[in-house]
């Protein structure tokens, strides 16, 4: 089986007074259909530059990016982002202030028929657990049903491929962890593809299948989670989910009252 | 991010470190080893990119830049094409006087809004009295009265036998104008006073905002650092306000230039005036045209001086600024402090409103109703000022998206549709007699091959259709109020994050779509204010409109200047007021939007 999403040595670059600056250097990768993978890397890795060169706005600068057989990027065309059958959760969840969740769900099925559009609005209301809200605005809901509504609607119009987009960095510790299991549960159980974006490890760990370690604008490692832990590529990596892993063992630690152990103290 | 981004790039790539790139197929997590890098596409590459970025939103933003640049172009043509006897003849006669008269009158208005501006923006920022928060936004009032009205009321408010002379001779014990009379006000100096006093709230609210936004923490350092509150205000506040006072007087001086019913009531020969005059009189329009170049010389400098000042107001945050702790006076001081502060006001706004309504409700009483020529003037205001409202807004629309669209399309699309903005928003620069010459010209000649050809397909001789139809009139009002328009919807849609155009284009819509269906329902209250702004400035036009209104079409602004300019003063007051409450709606718009934080 040939894979769903092919980024063949994708190159970006940002356009400055001073020149070109390179963002992402000759970057590759395979994605399985319903696989969920993650990139991973501190910010100015490149990693959300990837994921915007996928959904289409940003021009590449060589390589091409392939879905399912079709070309959507390379170094002379582009596809439009509102023809490639990509969906995306954004960071600030990008919820159309002036909709309701049910129009805000329907945004992307305007040429459906009313009575199935409808359908699927309830049917994904559903699916995120939001049954009995649809007539309420985004700015009455919390932070965590606003994600769960950003979910739905870039789902609506059952895109090939999903783009998460740093999906809990605006969530409290608690809810995010919460939510990032509860988001791969619904992907699985609807077989979707997605890629996510984080610069958290918990996140990356929690919801991938297969875990990208950026630096720089390259993958140094690609490689399930496990094996990212136990058989770090380089001492890049090792360092990075090390630090990783103690900062968030310690951030833990610190929530649940225990400074002092966490070797806070002071702080 | 992106400078975090670059930075770490900039430091790799000086480095001459080769990043790895890993090949990622499945499985593998073997490093390979770098191929080294090309991020140069070949010239057809960068052509293809230029050709795909997006060019149409930024073509149509060039188109309407252009259509703003085609009467000073025009203008420039023209006045090349008078013959040398006009130049002696203008450089004899006309060009010294009247160049003298308007820079002794820019000179004299520039120091009077300063000194009105800084100094009542100071009072209320610093000091605490009665009255001060009604006067925060009462000062702005004088902006509701043109300055041809100004002039209009003040000239049978000052009259040697009005009111007020008539009352400090009866003070005085004199019995007649020959024996005590003010100094006349048809003259520069009376000039001066006028405009200064209803120019000055363009001073007073960029330096208002200046002082309330930012000032605290500096001012409250160089009191701790024990100056006094007099010299705090030289040695601190007056510096650190400069660009915005720059800002501030351009605006006051441009509007100064811009006027043409003041000077004419006063008696004053400006540069405009002898605009109007040497077309309108001598039907010279290569002259016209020169004179109107000299003035867009004038022009130039006041812009790059108030970009100059915005350009350092921009590093001035506003954002988390608290306000200062006014200083509580009482006693006499509070009194006069307030009695200082209702100076502006009154003369500004107060003394001329309350003659406008006093002279208004006394024509009403005698005469009853109003004439149906002042109601035929009132309608062609409000119409014609509903359609140039429309196609400003439109324009702004076109401009304002396409910047916003060019941003994410291409650095190409990026410039020149930002090339295209900071051309179109120019427009508010030009004096309304040099932007009407300039479009006059056109216009009539298209008239004319119009005319001639609807002539030679056998059709009776139409006139002057476009002249005549009130197009040149819309247009000139568009171009002079995009500015407004344009930035209103910038900062309208500054607030909408771009992920929402992202998330409607990923949902399948068209950039036109998102505009339609996510971004025209967000700007709502944007285009709101904008259509109101510009709908009450078009109203209160009056120089462009006397030059290119169709014949015996009369707006509110041009019957009361027929009415002034006859000397019969009967139905003028009407139009006036009603000219003034138009004016007062931005007025409360602008307090209500810009004073909120800053109470």
């Amino acid at each position: 089986m040939s894979a769903l999403l092919a980024l063949n040595g994708i190159s970006l670059a940002y356009e400055t007074a001073s020149g070109l600056v390179p963002a992402v250097r000759e970057l590759s990768l395979n994605l399985d259909k319903g696989s969920i993978a993650c990139l991973l890397g501190a910010s100015g890795s490149g990693k959300t530059t990837v994921l915007r060169a996928i959904a289409g706005f940003e021009p590449l600068r060589a390589g091409s990016i392939e879905l399912d057989g079709t070309v959507l990027s390379n170094a002379s065309t582009r596809i439009a982002p509102e023809h490639r059958h990509v969906g995306m959760m954004f960071q600030d969840y990008a919820l159309f202030p002036h909709l309701s969740v049910e129009r805000n769900i329907g945004f992307g099925l305007r040429r459906w028929q009313k009575s199935r559009r409808s359908a699927r609005v309830q049917e994904l209301l559903e699916l995120v657990g939001l049954q009995g809200s649809g007539h309420r605005y985004p700015h009455e809901l919390s932070g965590g049903q606003q994600q769960r509504v950003a979910l739905a609607r870039a789902l609506a119009p059952e895109p090939e491929l999903l783009l998460l987009d740093e999906p809990f960095s605006n969530l409290d510790v608690d809810t995010r962890e919460h939510l990032a299991f509860e988001v791969r549960d619904i992907l699985k159980k609807m077989g979707h593809t997605a890629i996510l974006v984080t610069h958290n490890q918990a996140e990356a760990f929690a919801i991938a299948d297969r875990i990208g370690i950026m630096q720089e604008g390259v993958i140094v490692q690609w490689d399930t989670p496990y094996g990212l832990h136990n058989n770090p590529a380089n001492d890049f990596v090792a360092n990075f989910i090390r630090r990783e892993a103690l900062m968030a063992q310690r951030a833990q630690a610190y929530l649940r009252g225990e400074a002092a152990a966490a070797g806070l103290s002071g702080g | 991010m992106a400078s975090t981004t670059k930075a770490r790039l900039d430091q790799a790539a000086e480095a001459g470190q080769t990043a790895a790139a890993a090949d990622l197929s499945r499985n593998s997590s073997q490093v390979r080893q770098p191929r080294g890098s090309r991020y140069a596409p070949g010239l057809s590459n960068r052509l293809r990119n230029m050709l795909r970025a997006g060019i149409g939103w930024p073509s149509a933003a060039l188109l309407i830049a252009a259509c703003v640049l085609a009467p000073v172009a025009a203008l420039g043509w023209f006045a090349l094409q008078g013959d040398s006897s006009h130049w002696t003849h203008l450089l004899q006669f006309v060009l010294p006087t009247a160049m003298t008269n308007t820079v002794l009158l820019l000179l004299g208005v520039g120091v009077l809004v300063a000194c009105l501006g800084v100094g009542s923006a100071w009072l209320v920022t610093a000091y605490d009295f009665p009255l001060r928060r009604t006067l925060s936004w009462a000062l702005l009032l004088p902006l509701a009265v043109p300055t041809y009205i100004v002039a209009f009321a003040y000239l049978d408010i000052l009259h040697p036998i009005g009111p007020v002379q008539g009352l400090i001779r009866d003070i005085l014990g004199y019995d007649s104008p020959r024996q005590f009379r003010l100094p006349d006000l048809r003259s520069l100096p009376g000039a001066i006073f006028l405009l200064g006093f209803v120019l000055y709230p363009y001073v007073y609210l960029s330096t208002r905002i200046m002082f309330s936004t930012q000032a605290a923490s500096l001012l409250e350092a160089a009191r701790v650092l024990g100056e006094s509150g007099r010299s705090v205000f030289f040695r601190v506040a007056l510096p650190m306000a400069r660009p915005a006072i720059a800002v501030g007087v351009s605006l006051a001086l441009l509007e100064t230039l811009n006027d043409i019913g003041a000077s004419e009531f006063l008696g004053i020969q400006t540069l405009t005036v002898s605009v109007y005059t040497t077309w309108v009189t001598r039907n010279d329009l290569a002259g016209a045209a020169q004179i109107a170049l000299a003035m867009l010389a004038i022009v130039a400098v006041l812009i790059l001086a108030e970009r100059h000042g915005r350009r350092k107001q921009r590093y001035a945050g506003n954002q988390r600024a608290r306000a200062m702790c006014p200083e509580r006076l009482s006693g006499l001081k509070a009194l006069a402090a307030c009695l200082l502060g209702c100076i502006p006001v009154a003369v500004g706004f107060l003394a001329p409103a309350a003659y406008l309504l006093n002279e208004t409700l006394k024509r009403l009483h005698q005469v009853g109703v109003v004439s149906d020529q002042l109601l035929q003037s009132a309608w062609n205001t409000v119409s014609i000022a509903f359609c140039a409202t429309l196609l400003t807004l439109a324009c702004g629309l076109v401009v304002a998206w396409a910047v916003r669209c060019a941003r994410q399309a291409s650095s190409l699309a990026h410039r020149l549709a930002q090339a295209g903005a900071r051309v179109a928003t120019t427009g508010y620069a030009l004096p309304g007699t040099v932007l009407a010459i300039g479009l006059l010209t056109p216009f009539i000649m298209f008239d004319h091959v119009l005319a001639a050809m609807l002539q030679l397909l056998g059709n009776a001789d139409p006139g002057l259709i476009l002249m005549g139809s009130g197009t040149a009139l819309v247009l000139a009002y568009a171009i002079r109020f995009m500015a407004i328009s344009i930035g209103s919807l910038e900062a309208g849609l500054a607030r909408i994050p771009p992920s929402m155009e992202q998330a409607a284009r990923l949902l399948g819509e068209s950039p036109a779509g998102a505009l339609r269906r996510v971004h025209l329902p967000l700007l709502r209250p944007a285009l709101g204010a904008a259509a109101l702004l510009v709908f009450v400035d078009a109203m209160k036009e009056l120089s462009a409109t006397l030059l290119l209104r169709p014949v015996n079409f009369d707006t509110l602004a041009t019957w009361l200047y027929a009415e002034a300019a006859r000397g019969t003063y009967e139905e003028g007051a009407v139009a006036a007021l009603a000219i003034v409450l138009a004016g007062l709606i931005p007025v409360i718009l602008l307090a209500r939007t810009q004073f909120k934080m800053s109470r």
